[in-house]
Formats: structure tokens, C-alpha cells, sequence
């Protein structure tokens, strides 16, 4: 990791102002972490998460879903899905192929938006508002929750313009040379490519792509980071430091994190999210809780069997 | 077993000979092409001095007083390519967008065929409408005191005549950009229009401006239309009102006289093709070149 301290010295509502910059403030919980964010990055590394005193009772839900199905014309993808995402936590959604891991994930961002003949029944609430509302802007929504995908999807330019696209088309007035450092620092590969930033992103290795695309989620200052299995393109050391990574922006991003490796939720997740899908092929979810919980005296058996290996 | 083998290896030659049997009738006939268009040129300016020929400001091979500048034919030419090219890509490049970004997939899979269609109208067509709707409805609309024949007209229906070379080959390299390269910039916060003009469109440059180099070189090749609408008076103008003459529409006019052949006024005709040739051939380069420096890799 690079100077983790360095970078938490910035407040990034000093940067740039869109809404929601100081999501943290707004909690009501007053757990340790979210009081003193900026300063407890590097021992909240040694932390396990787990280890968070109150970390979902407390903590507000930054995402709801309430009695939500979603629906491919006439396939029924997700049924009845009832849960609760809290701030400034890492949830993890695991399950076994063809749940609709990705569908729910897509659907706190209204990435689904574009496939014809998607419906979605129901409600999504970020910050109780209802994000599928008439009169919501899609363009909104996405830029207040950001998305990394499965593949890193760097765009075939600079580095330093993969980082400042999201600020530009947003219209951010701010100094971008600044915004763009901030941002490749959060995630933790300015020292790696400081040197180069107008070199095509395309030539970086695939796990610095990955963190790269991160850094330009975290540019736009979203609120909610929706990750859809980030570190499953990549080898293990680069697996590693996206993990590292996750758990530091933990401190002020509220993360979803959509994963086939259950033992990487366990490691880096607050709360778990276990779903399965039915004869009909539809997914739901089977179990939420505390990841420790979830892991250690999961209460449903389907779980259990799942997490054990012996299905999925 | 063994002599089936020897038959079936005999035959796998013989198709071997036939496929490269026609791949080189189209570089033998360009091969042909170019040594007759070189020789007859090589005739021709051994009478005309080179520089004359490319700096002269009058073309008049077939009166008394001979004088053979071409500039007046390249004027022509490329008053009315660069006429079409206005019309053309601009509109070719939105359509491509359209089709490629916004269209739902129904209106696209009707969308694109008929497009398509327009490519398929005999240019001869395109010749009489530009000649017989659009110059007396609305180029004389625009300027009363049009010509009859002018390059307005000609560029104006030219142009569209090529909108669809330009719309189909560009929305075929913006169908070919990853729709990961789409997900990730709408998942920042983009709308469809930028997603459009700066992911798509640069990622997809490549294939667009050979589109365009491809489309301005029809134009500049394109024969009837000028032919019929544009005129037959050699004019150094940039009056798109006016008509003009273009070099194919002079060889056009030239072949299907009676010149007599071997006579200077025949060897005018490979000497103007040669020019033709040079200048696509040089458009082909530069757009080489520049699809090279612009080209985002994905």
C-alpha cells in the first residue's frame, strides 16, 4: 500500500463538492471508524473487519430493497428480494452460478436499464429514495453508485483521462490534476504510475487495470460502490491488493461486492448475502447476517452446504 | 486407401490453382491498369510539358487554341467531392450513431437495409433527379441565378448518394467496440450522447475515417452524376453555383466522342485518369497515416 496517511490528509469535499461527500457525517451511528475516518486507515488494515464494534445494528442502510422481482421479458430472475445494504460497510452477495448475483448488483445501479424486456417489480431505495421512481435519472443514480466490473474495462486512452472522464462529463469545476492524484492514490497505484499518467491505460498489467478502473469510480466521489467479482480476472497477488484495497475504502464508501470466491467474502466482508435460485431458475436470497455469523452458524442448511463445498 | 489419398491431394491442387487463379485477375487487371494508364500518360507528356499540364488555369484540348491545364478539372472535382463530403459524413457519422447507439434493435434491423438501398440507385438516376428536381426546386430556391448545370446540385445528391457507404462501414466499427468499454462509462454517470462522442466514437475511429476516405474517394470517382448535372465547361471557380466540369465527367465526354485515336485530345484522357489515380492513391496514404496516429486500441 502507498501512504495511506498521505492520502486520508485530503478531504475530498475540498476538492469537489457533489452531494453526498460526507456520507460518513450523516450516519447516526457513532462507531470509531466513521468518526475519525481519515486518520485510522492504516491500523484498520491490521483490523479484521469483523472486529468493528456494532458494525451492522448500528449502521444505517444505505441501499433497500423491498419485495423486489426482476424480470428478463418473461424469465423471472430475482424473486421477492427483501435486504438491507448498511453504510460504510463491505456486503458481500454470494451464491452459485446463475443466481443473479450480477442481476441484483446491476439492479442498485439501473445498469439493467439498457437490456430490453427488463422489468423490475417493486422497490430499491438509496437513501430512502426510491431509485426506479418516474422522473429518475438513470445518469444520477450512476453517478452517486458506482460500478466495477469483472473485467477491467480501462478505456483505450491515457491513464490520467480514464481517472478524469467521469469528473469531465460531469461537469466537475476542479483542479483535475489534483482530483486525478487523489483518486489513483485511493487506489493505491499513483506511486505505480505516477511517472507515466499519459501513457495508455491498455499497457498497464491487469490487476493495476482493475484498480485503475477503481480509481476512476472514486473520481466521481460516489457513495456506493458496487463491485461485480472485481478480483476474479486477476491473479492472487493482484487479487491480494484489491482486497487491501477494499478494505480501506471501507472508511468512506459503502460497498457491495458480488464475489464466486467464498472465501474472499469471508475475509473482507462485514455482511453476507447468500442466495440460491429455485426449480423456476429464479434467484433469491436464502440468508443475510453478519459475515462471522453467516460463516461460522449459518442458519439455513442450504447455506451451510454451500459454504462447506458441497454445493455450488 | 492409397490411391484415394493420391486423388484427394491432387485435388486440393488443382482448387489451390483455382482460388489463386482468381485472386489475380483483380491484380493482373490493376497491374494492367496502371502500365496503360503509365505508357499512354508517358505519350502524352512528351507533347505536354509536366508543369504545364499541372499548373495551367485553361483546359481547352478540343478548340484551336489548345492549352491543357488541369487545374480547372481538379477545381471541378473537387468543388463538388468536398460539396458531397459536407453533406455526406456529418450526416453518415449521425446516422451511424443512431443506428449504433440509440436505435432499439428492431428499428436498426430495418433501418440499415433500407439505408442500404439508397447505395443501390443507379447513379444515372441520381444524375436526373439532381438535375431535373433539385436544381429547378431547390438550388434555384436557394439562388435565383443558378446555372442550369451546376456543382451545387451534383454535390448536394452526390452526397447523399454516399451517406449510406459512410453511415453502414461506421456502424459496423462502432458495433465492433466492446459493450464493456459502453458499461464502464455509463456506470460513471454518462448519458448516451457522451458515451456516444467519447467512447464510441474514438474507440471505433479507425474504421469511421476509412469510412469517410472511402466515401470521399467514390466521390471523387463518381462519374454519372456529375456528368448530367454538373456541366461540361472546364471552370476554375468555388461558385458552387456555377457549373463546372469534373476530370471523370471529361473522360466520360471524351471517350464517347469522336476522338480520333492517338491524337493529343485522346491522350488527354490517360493523363487526366493518371491524375485521378494519384490523388486517391495519395488521399489512401493520408488516410493511413492518420487512422495510425488517432487509432485507440481496445
Amino acid at each position: 500500500m502507498n501512504n495511506p496517511e498521505k492520502t486520508g490528509g485530503h478531504n475530498p469535499a475540498s476538492i469537489t463538492t457533489p452531494k453526498g461527500a460526507e456520507a460518513p457525517d450523516t450516519s447516526p451511528d457513532g462507531s470509531e471508524q466513521q468518526v475519525e475516518p481519515r486518520i485510522t486507515i492504516a491500523e484498520d488494515l491490521l483490523e479484521r473487519p469483523e472486529s468493528a464494534p456494532g458494525a451492522v445494528s448500528g449502521a444505517s442502510a444505505k441501499l433497500v430493497t423491498k419485495d423486489m422481482h426482476f424480470f428478463y421479458g418473461d424469465f423471472r430472475a430475482l424473486r421477492n428480494i427483501s435486504i438491507e445494504i448498511p453504510e460504510n460497510r463491505v456486503t458481500a452477495i454470494i451464491g452459485p452460478s446463475g443466481c443473479g448475483k450480477s442481476t441484483l448488483l446491476r439492479c442498485f445501479n439501473r445498469m439493467n436499464d439498457s437490456i430490453s424486456g427488463a422489468r423490475l417489480q417493486g422497490q430499491v431505495l438509496f437513501n430512502n429514495m426510491d431509485l426506479y421512481a418516474p422522473g429518475v435519472d438513470p445518469t444520477e443514480i450512476r453517478f452517486r453508485i458506482g460500478m466495477v466490473f469483472q473485467k477491467p474495462n480501462p478505456f483505450p486512452k491515457t491513464i490520467y483521462d480514464n481517472v478524469a472522464f467521469g469528473p469531465r462529463i460531469n461537469g466537475f469545476k476542479v483542479d483535475m490534476d489534483q482530483l486525478v492524484e487523489e483518486s489513483l492514490r485511493r487506489a493505491a497505484l499513483w506511486d505505480e504510475v505516477k511517472g507515466r499518467l499519459k501513457d495508455r491505460a491498455l499497457t498497464l498489467s491487469g490487476g493495476q487495470q482493475q484498480r485503475l478502473c477503481i480509481a476512476r469510480t472514486l473520481a466521481v466521489q460516489p457513495e456506493v460502490i458496487l463491485m461485480d467479482e472485481p478480483a476474479s480476472a486477476l491473479d492472487p497477488v493482484a487479487t491480494q491488493a484489491i482486497e487491501d484495497l477494499i478494505r480501506v475504502l471501507t472508511q468512506r464508501y459503502t460497498i457491495v461486492i458480488v464475489t464466486h470466491n467464498i472465501q474472499q467474502a469471508a475475509r473482507i466482508s462485514h455482511r453476507t448475502i447468500f442466495m440460491t435460485m429455485g426449480d423456476d431458475r429464479a434467484g433469491f436470497v436464502v440468508e443475510t447476517g453478519e459475515t462471522r455469523q453467516v460463516f461460522t452458524v449459518p442458519k439455513d442448511e442450504r447455506t451451510e452446504a454451500f459454504i462447506t463445498g458441497r454445493f455450488g | 486407401m492409397a490411391r484415394n489419398r493420391r486423388a484427394r491431394r491432387l485435388s486440393e491442387g488443382t482448387i489451390h490453382t483455382l482460388l489463386l487463379l482468381c485472386a489475380l485477375v483483380s491484380i493482373i487487371t490493376t497491374v494492367g491498369i496502371v502500365v496503360t494508364l503509365l505508357t499512354e500518360s508517358v505519350n502524352f507528356f512528351r507533347q505536354v510539358p509536366v508543369w504545364d499540364f499541372i499548373s495551367g488555369t485553361r483546359w481547352t484540348p478540343n478548340f484551336a487554341d489548345q492549352s491543357f491545364g488541369v487545374l480547372p478539372l481538379i477545381g471541378g472535382t473537387l468543388l463538388v467531392a468536398v460539396g458531397a463530403s459536407i453533406v455526406a459524413l456529418p450526416v453518415g457519422l449521425a446516422t451511424a450513431i443512431f443506428l449504433s447507439e440509440y436505435a432499439p434493435d428492431r428499428l436498426r434491423r430495418v433501418l440499415k437495409p433500407a439505408l442500404e438501398v439508397l447505395a443501390g440507385i443507379p447513379t444515372v438516376v441520381y444524375g436526373y433527379f439532381a438535375l431535373t428536381f433539385i436544381t429547378p426546386n431547390f438550388v434555384r430556391f436557394l439562388n435565383p441565378d443558378a446555372a442550369v448545370f451546376n456543382a451545387f446540385s451534383a454535390a448536394l445528391v452526390m452526397g447523399i448518394m454516399i451517406i449510406p457507404m459512410v453511415s453502414s462501414l461506421s456502424e459496423d466499427a462502432m458495433a465492433a467496440v466492446p459493450r464493456s468499454l459502453r458499461d464502464g462509462a455509463y456506470a460513471l454517470g454518462a448519458n448516451r450522447l457522451q458515451v456516444s462522442l467519447r467512447i464510441v466514437v474514438p474507440a471505433a475511429l479507425s474504421g469511421i475515417i476509412a469510412s469517410f476516405i472511402l466515401a470521399i474517394s467514390r466521390a471523387i470517382g463518381e462519374t454519372m452524376i456529375v456528368t448530367i448535372a454538373a456541366g461540361a465547361v472546364p471552370n476554375l471557380t468555388a461558385n458552387p453555383f456555377e457549373g463546372v466540369q469534373t476530370m471523370t465527367a471529361y473522360i466520360a465526354q471524351t471517350s464517347l466522342g469522336d476522338t480520333p485515336q492517338g491524337s493529343i485530345e485522346f491522350l488527354t484522357i490517360f493523363a487526366v485518369a493518371m491524375t485521378l489515380f494519384v490523388i486517391t492513391f495519395l488521399l489512401n496514404i493520408v488516410a493511413n497515416l492518420v487512422v495510425r496516429r488517432y487509432r485507440e486500441v481496445y
